[in-house]
């Protein structure tokens, strides 16, 4: 008898217990979306196209990220401004085929694109999952502050001449013979 | 042949090359700079190091340039040695050292063998801390972009362009690490061929610049095998599409014809096909009273009613040397073979009839581009090949060096040691005779040009026929012309491989009669009986098609224009052809009150819009080259296939699907290959052509070839836009080749070779891949087939009527033709408007001088009946007596034909001004142009 109770009894008192103390426990329901979460900044949502720091948008449509694209979502073309400057006539992204992935920003040359902990996309009509660039151009530098891609690069543009970018000698002179 | 061993493995080669070449030649991958397979080792770039042995004993071995090094019989080397390796890694470094930090914003990048070999060469972090060198670039003209930084100095530009296309103003200038390549002055560059620096440059120093207007990396355009519509070579292209307009072509290698250059006609000619000049939709004249003369606009569907109803009883159809085969053949086959008439001009169709039958002459030869390019004497009969038919030109440039050639083989040279075969040979040419009545732009590799009119070169083609076979031809009148002849003719009797090169553009049959003769004459001295090469240019496209259909039966233009005049027929059908450059003005108004007077229609089935086609009642929007599979024959009788590169707007159609009458039970009846394989069955002068549909066996029965490469972007955006549900990809009943990514890989079957591509060879160098050997046939591609046989036998030489001499005080007119503008398709691209020119007139020093006039002035020329006011351009080196017209788009050379007389005209500043400016862009071979105008030198 004593055995019984000892087997069986004690078992349902103690586990009456833990739950009653439970109830005490930190509630681990988070009240979205009157409570919003803390999402990691590495966080793979929501893509954007950043600015550089002086404010020029980053992208050069080089059509890296849509080739990385596993799923093909990302459309592009290329143009360019009178002073030589590449930048997307449109940069389209087709948000209910992404997988958010985010093989486009590790393909991208100059920080343009990036994903955001943002992950707040969910629409009635799919149609609207389609972002052109005016909804996907941020007015920042995003998650790398500093870098701009031409101030690195050869390529003459507005504002950047010859022999300016980094660790560029002055345009050399044909005509000099001087070594 | 000998034998190699590479890596430990065993390879049959030709002693001949050298080992770079026959590693390629084997499908090894071994980097390389400055070795083009068109121009030799010069070994200055280092990359293609390998490690060579001198016997099995020896282990240690040396590092040897591979395209310096002749592939021996019992060679041992190795790709793989870690010397070598090392080597070819450290040289890559160095060559990047100046390397801008550019690929993203590079044209170049994604096709580039700067890149491949980078990292083919296991190259990947710059440790180099010190400053990059920089340049300033140059603008270089409507064509080309220059972006001098990128230059890793391996010369290949300078080698192309001044070596092989025999170009005068790009160079390397400056010294040591200043080496800069490019123009002693920023402007255009000069040179026909400068499309190719292109593909030639391994970086992105040269980039096409139309092409950057509308930018896609190689890897997003849909491609598809084509056809250059720049002339009657048969150029082989790639056309390139992305977002429903045509970006860009590239060259595509054939072994006979273009080899691995194209022209800058073929090249850059392709803005016509979005340009606001095209027709877009279809449009019909209202007859109401209210609303007369005014075009509405119609559906495809209603104007296809439109088109049956209006074309139901007795028809007219006028075909056209610009349509695909196919399109003329459904046009036979809807109007019949009775009211089938040809689209020449009366003279090109006597002309083309003559070419056929020469054509079909044994102990003639009808040499290919690379035939050309190995003759040993030449001989131009008054075609302008450089702005007719440009490729010939380039080839002929090739064809002078064999004279170094030949040097450099009996001095035992390699033929491959570029710089040795040069420095040997020096100023050395092969005999090159030019009958011009102008200088031309080729003058400067010529052995002698002879200034001359159509006339006077008839009589010095039967005087040199006469000196070879003094049964042939009639002899010099005069000492001087029969020196001249007999100088031409011992150069053409003791070589070994004589050609005559014409063409058709001059429209005398005389002319093509007695450069005749001089082939025929020649057979007596024919080495072990060859057949002499003989060949005519053509002016467009399908000439030779057209000429060919006309064989089978059919009137002449005229015909066809006198029976609408007396308003016999209830229709006609004129098809992609702008009648205004075929005939007079007064021929067609009278052809057009004809079939107003008995409202009969005109329906005009055309691309773009000109004077002519919008005096139709009935206009229908026709696909162009790039939207339509279609056939063409080129100057040989070759007819080769042009695929389809992308799916046309709804409104347009293919011309035989306009014409041929549409049964919805069997849809397949308006495909071009069943037009083709009905042809080829039923049509003698087109037997055989089935040979050019694709094989109904093995692979390409289950599978098509895919006109995309395998890693095509943006497939689920880029129509997104529009609608977020993807749509099918277009299906392509009609070609063996889909509108996809997937099917046949090209690794697989190249038989329709899309694009070049291969692993790790990502740019247009890939061809080696698909080649049986360098410079060799493709693996697996059609080469086309040769309609025209040699059945008639050999013919005695004919008796030619030498053309009259003009009245006292006129020129003989000759009509000159441009590269860039004389084309009446590519002449409407933007880039190819820059490059062109207004009508003009040019006249030689002394006749300028007599009559008063002034260089960049105006004329009046007359005729007589016609007058008109022309801009002037005196020239040294023009045939005494001749004055040449350019015509442009806006005057009719067939009021002018014959001879006319000039005048001054008073002209004020602003027209010397804009005409001085009109003819700065103009690049002629001249020195009182050159010198006086641009300062070139």
């Amino acid at each position: 008898m004593l055995r019984l109770i000892k087997d069986t009894l004690i078992s349902q008192v103690v586990t009456l217990w833990r739950v009653f103390v439970h109830a005490f426990d930190k509630t681990d329901t988070v009240e979205y979306p009157d409570v919003q979460p803390q999402m990691a900044a590495r966080w793979r949502g929501r893509i954007i196209l950043s600015r550089d720091p002086d404010g020029e948008e980053r992208c050069v449509a080089c059509n890296l990220c849509a080739v990385a694209c596993p799923v093909d979502c990302i459309a592009l073309q290329k143009a360019e401004d009178d002073e030589g400057r590449w930048y997307p006539e449109f940069f389209r992204i087709n948000f209910s085929r992404c997988i958010m992935c985010g093989f486009c920003e590790e393909a991208c040359p100059t920080n343009a694109i990036q994903l955001t902990p943002d992950f707040e996309m969910a629409e009635y009509v799919r149609q609207d999952m389609v972002w052109e660039k005016e909804d996907l151009l941020i007015n920042g530098t995003g998650k790398y502050h500093d870098y701009n891609f031409y101030r690195v690069a050869g390529k003459k543009i507005g504002g950047k001449d010859k022999g300016e970018a980094r660790n560029e000698a002055p345009p050399v002179d044909v005509r000099s013979l001087l070594p | 042949m000998a034998k190699i061993t590479v890596d430990g493995i065993v390879y049959e080669v030709n002693p001949q090359n050298n080992l770079l070449q026959e590693c390629l030649s084997h499908g090894l991958d071994l980097p390389y700079f400055c070795w083009h397979p068109c121009m030799g080792s010069v070994g200055a770039c280092r990359q293609c190091a390998v490690k060579q042995y001198r016997n099995a004993d020896d282990k240690i071995g040396t590092v040897v340039m591979s395209c310096m090094t002749p592939a021996s019989d019992g060679a041992i080397i190795s790709i793989a040695d870690a010397q070598a390796v090392k080597m070819r890694s450290s040289v890559i470094e160095s060559l990047m050292i100046s390397h801008p930090h550019d690929c993203p914003v590079c044209e170049e990048g994604g096709e580039c063998h700067l890149q491949d070999m980078t990292q083919m060469s296991g190259h990947n972090y710059r440790r180099y801390d010190f400053k990059k060198v920089t340049h300033r670039n140059q603008n270089l003209g409507p064509f080309i972009n220059h972006e001098m930084n990128r230059c890793i100095a391996c010369y290949r530009c300078v080698r192309y362009y001044d070596d092989y296309a025999g170009g005068k103003d790009l160079a390397a200038l400056g010294a040591h690490h200043h080496v800069y390549f490019g123009r002693q002055e920023e402007g255009t560059l000069e040179s026909e061929f400068s499309g190719n620096l292109v593909e030639v440059c391994p970086t992105g120093v040269f980039t096409d610049k139309t092409f950057s207007e509308h930018y896609t990396r190689k890897w997003d355009l849909q491609t598809a095998p084509s056809i250059c519509t720049g002339c009657g070579a048969g150029c082989n292209t790639t056309p390139g599409e992305r977002y429903g307009t045509l970006r860009r072509i590239v060259n595509r290698y054939h072994h006979d014809l273009n080899g691995y250059f194209l022209c800058d006609r073929g090249r850059f000619g392709y803005g016509f096909n979005s340009s606001d000049n095209r027709i877009t939709e279809a449009s019909l004249v209202s007859s109401h009273a209210d609303e007369k003369g005014v075009r509405k606009p119609l559906t495809q569907q209603e104007a296809q009613r439109q088109f049956d109803a209006l074309t139901a009883g007795d028809v007219v159809g006028i075909g056209s040397p610009r349509a695909s085969l196919e399109s003329n053949l459904a046009l036979r086959a809807r109007v019949g073979v009775k009211n089938f008439y040809a689209g020449f001009s009366a003279e090109q169709q006597r002309c083309m009839q003559a070419v056929i039958a020469i054509n079909r002459e044994q102990g003639l030869h009808c040499p290919d581009i690379r035939t050309l390019e190995q003759a040993d004497c030449v001989l131009v009969v008054n075609e302008d090949i450089t702005n007719t038919s440009p490729r010939f030109a380039l080839a002929l440039r090739q064809a002078v060096r064999n004279r170094a050639a030949q040097l450099a083989t009996d001095a035992r040279i390699p033929l491959w040691q570029d710089a040795a075969v040069r420095e040997l040979a020096q100023n050395e040419l092969s005999p090159l005779f030019i009958l011009s009545p102008q200088g031309t732009r080729l003058d400067d590799v010529a052995t002698e040009t002879f200034l001359s009119t159509i006339a006077q070169q008839v009589a010095l083609l039967s005087a040199i026929a006469n000196t070879i076979d003094a049964s042939v031809g009639t002899a010099a009148t005069d000492e001087d012309s029969a020196e001249q002849a007999r100088r031409i003719a011992a150069a053409l009797i003791s070589a070994t491989k004589p050609t005559i090169v014409s063409g058709t553009s001059a429209g005398s049959e005389a002319l093509i009669h007695a450069t005749a003769n001089v082939a025929r004459a020649l057979r007596k001295y024919s080495v072990q009986s060859a057949a002499i090469n003989l060949c005519f240019a053509m002016p467009e496209v399908n000439t030779m098609g057209l000429a060919l259909l006309m064989e089978e039966g059919g009137g002449t233009l005229d015909e066809a224009l006198q029976r609408l005049a007396r308003g016999n027929a209830d229709a006609a059908i004129v098809l992609e052809n702008d009648l205004s450059l075929r005939t007079t003005p007064a021929a067609i108004d009278a052809a057009i009150a004809g079939t107003d007077s008995g409202s009969a229609v005109w329906v005009v089935i055309d691309q773009l819009h000109n004077s002519f086609n919008a005096r139709a009642q009935l206009l229908l929007p026709v696909t162009s080259f790039a939207e339509q599979n279609s056939t063409f024959v080129n100057y040989e009788g070759r007819a080769q296939s042009s695929h389809q590169v992308f799916p046309a707007d709804a409104a347009l159609r293919p011309g035989y699907e306009w014409l041929t009458p549409h049964d919805p039970l069997s849809p397949l009846l308006t495909t071009s290959e069943t037009i083709l394989f009905h042809s080829a069955q039923t049509l003698a002068a087109f037997a055989g052509a089935e040979k050019l549909l694709p094989p109904r066996t093995g692979m390409q029965a289950l599978m098509k070839s895919p006109r995309q490469l395998h890693r095509y972007s943006g497939r689920t955006a880029m129509h997104a836009h529009s609608n977020v549900h993807e749509s099918k990809q277009p299906t392509d009943r009609q070609s063996p080749m889909a509108f996809s990514m997937e099917g046949l890989s090209l690794q697989k079957d190249s038989s329709l070779l899309s694009a070049a591509w291969a692993p790790g060879w990502n740019s247009n160098q890939a061809i080696s891949k698909f080649q049986d050997e360098i410079n060799g046939e493709l693996k697996q591609g059609c080469k086309g087939v040769h309609l025209l046989q040699r059945t008639l036998p050999p013919q005695s030489a004919m008796a030619v009527n030498s053309a009259k001499a003009g009245k006292k005080g006129t020129f003989v007119v000759y009509f000159i033709d441009h590269i860039f503008g004389s084309d009446e398709l590519s002449a409407k691209s933007p880039a190819i408007t820059a490059r062109s020119v207004g009508p003009y007139l040019c006249i030689g020093k002394s006749e300028a001088t007599a009559l008063g006039l002034h260089q960049h002035g105006l004329a009046r020329v007359s005729n007589g009946d016609h007058v008109v006011e022309l801009p002037v351009l005196i020239r040294q080196r023009i045939a005494a007596g001749a004055v040449g017209i350019y015509c442009g788009a806006e005057i009719n050379r067939h009021l002018f034909a014959g001879s006319v007389s000039v005048a001054p005209v008073n002209e004020d500043d602003n027209v010397l001004a804009r005409s001085r400016q009109m003819f700065s862009d103009l690049i002629i071979n001249d020195s009182l142009i050159n010198n006086s105008e641009s300062g070139r030198g």
